[in-house]
């Protein structure tokens, strides 16, 4: 299991009636890799993450988790093999108080959800890893507030957190800095930079900068197709992604507040 | 400021219960019969609407059929006592479980749908189970019913008899159905239940089967459906269709939400009102389905989460 990389996929495909969202991408993250997934809006790098955590069903090709084959597993089989992920749009428990959310994401892979008799707040490591998180995140004072009533940096935060509370071996995150002020951006960027070097990332990233200084190896998608695909140095030196990016194809989306 | 809100909003709720304890535990030493039943339909249709609420209220399943099971277990309980002569134990039992198996059968197929879905195919099957105790004459005895039920205390050789013993009965019914449906909601279970209610997308990606909690909430709402139509079929010594139609699915639909989903208490408090109004009125007037529907609108208007959350809210 060592041996196997967290994630493969070979030549995964992804079509909605006549449009081809995903186009045969094969992609290999390395256990621990961290691995930044770039392209325009529409590029298809959401979708690619749907097909990777099980949301949708690939239409072609086959996805790979640590060494098992996971294309036609139901995802919460496939968090059960240590993967989790985040959501562009925030998908939190918003009725449920910060504690109750992560307390949850604790339960997911643990035997005890199914447990009737007891208080749900009568396991002690289960309440002291939810606590640890939130400690982590900086989210323990607002242990007991409704997550709905969190500010939206603060919501982003708990979604990273959810997705950190399995203790995942491969860790999906779609645009965590996305519509975040300058200084949350930073506390985020932190966040992630001391995140355990066991777990590889797969980021989606808009802002050029934040993506090439985290991650190792960068995969450029364009139009559902992996157009370079590489160590960061030989990809941000690439042509075709000079000319994505910064020249001849007005695709960039500046009001995304990526920037930020 | 907020928490002084909160404080007073539970001490108001304490009040509350505590008046609603004292007359459902005291009520019976000073009323008389005819009010003693009301009191026994009230605490048995509480139970049935507890139950309801753990599928309506915590796991966001709004089932339109889930009077069937209620009904299905009264049958039973008609069916076993008369035709078969069977004993008080074996009947209780057999009812809750036929009822509970009903449920689980059924459970396979409609934990596979949400939202409108699920209303139209719980619809559906409580409409199957209701043209079946219509026209399966041999067994149902059709639009009759079956009466003759012998009463409880007779049936089960209770030393004491009467409608405040029964009332009595029924009112330990409740009572451990309550303290049991209160520890299933506050367990690591009950919180996953709320977790689908929210988000059930969410709930999948962190590594839910939320298939199954969805069974299981279903079988689980049930049994204890189950349960309250064994006290109702006793209460009333005779069954008949209209346990099973849609008029008595949508009535305890509106005891859950006049009273407060997620809560378990405000569904007693519905039970209540609509037991009471329903009585009171029909004494009155012919008309009393309107009156409930001006009522509900009402309610919607001035506290669309229920009674119980006039005060303010708390997380569910």
């Amino acid at each position: 299991m060592n041996g196997s990389p967290a994630l493969v996929l070979d030549g995964v495909s992804r079509h909605f009636g006549g449009l081809r969202a995903v186009d045969g991408v094969s992609l290999t993250v390395g256990a621990g890799e961290r691995h930044a997934l770039i392209g325009p809006n529409g590029a298809g790098k959401t979708t690619l993450f749907h097909l990777i955590s099980g949301e949708l069903a690939p239409t072609a090709g086959r996805i790979a988790l640590f060494g098992a084959d996971v294309t036609r597993l139901a995802p919460h089989r496939r968090a059960a093999l240590g993967i989790a992920r985040t959501f562009q749009i925030t998908k939190l428990f918003p009725g449920l108080t910060v504690l109750e959310n992560v307390l949850l994401a604790c339960e997911a892979l643990d035997a005890r959800k199914l447990v009737m008799h007891r208080r749900a707040d009568a396991y002690g490591d289960l309440d002291a890893r939810a606590r640890a998180l939130l400690e982590r995140f900086g989210l323990s004072g607002l242990a007991r507030e409704l997550a709905r009533n969190l500010s939206y940096g603060d919501q982003r935060k708990l979604e990273v957190a959810l997705s950190m509370a399995g203790r995942p071996r491969l860790l999906l995150l779609d645009e965590p800095m996305a519509g975040l002020s300058a200084g949350e951006s930073r506390s985020m960027h932190d966040l992630l930079d001391r995140l355990d070097r066991s777990i590889a990332v797969l980021l989606i990233e808009h802002d050029m900068d934040v993506a090439f200084a985290f991650a190792e190896r960068v995969t450029v998608l364009h139009q559902g197709r992996v157009l370079v695909q590489g160590d960061r140095d030989a990809v941000s030196a690439n042509r075709a992604v000079q000319d994505i990016y910064l020249g001849t194809e007005p695709v960039r989306d500046l009001g995304s507040g990526a920037e930020g | 400021m907020a928490g002084r809100d909160v404080a007073r909003t539970v001490t108001a709720r304490h009040v509350a219960v505590g008046a609603m304890a004292l007359l459902l535990v005291a009520g019976p030493l000073f009323l008389g019969s005819y009010w003693i039943g009301l009191l026994t339909q009230i605490v048995i249709l509480a139970t049935l609407a507890m139950s309801l609420d753990i599928l309506l209220g915590y796991t966001g399943l709004p089932s339109l059929g889930h009077a069937a099971f209620f009904g299905v277990a009264a049958y039973a309980v008609a069916v076993l006592s008369t035709t078969y002569r069977a004993d008080f134990w074996t009947t209780v039992v057999a009812a809750v479980a036929i009822g509970t198996a009903l449920a689980a059968a059924c459970g396979l197929i409609v934990a596979h749908v949400r939202d409108v879905y699920f209303l139209m195919i719980t619809l559906a099957l409580g409409m199957v189970l209701w043209g079946l105790s219509y026209r399966w004459i041999p067994v149902t005895g059709g639009d009759n019913g079956i009466s003759g039920i012998p009463t409880l205390d007779a049936h089960a050789g209770l030393p004491l008899s009467g409608p405040a013993a029964f009332y009595y009965v029924t009112l330990l019914v409740f009572l451990a159905s309550a303290a049991l449906m209160r520890t299933l909601v506050r367990s690591p279970f009950g919180l996953t239940l709320r977790g689908i209610r929210e988000n059930e997308g969410r709930m999948r990606s962190l590594g839910f089967n939320t298939w199954l909690h969805c069974y299981l909430s279903f079988v689980i709402a049930g049994a204890f459906a189950s349960v309250a139509g064994v006290m109702w079929a006793y209460y009333n010594g005779f069954v008949s269709p209209t346990y099973l139609d849609l008029t008595a699915s949508s009535e305890l639909f509106l005891m859950v939400t006049l009273g407060g989903p997620a809560t378990l208490v405000g569904p007693v408090l519905g039970a209540g009102a609509i037991v009471l109004l329903k009585n009171v009125m029909s004494a009155y007037t012919a008309r009393w389905l309107l009156i409930l529907g001006i009522v509900y609108i009402v309610a919607i208007l001035a506290a669309p989460r229920g009674i119980w959350n006039l005060g303010g809210r708390r997380s569910g």
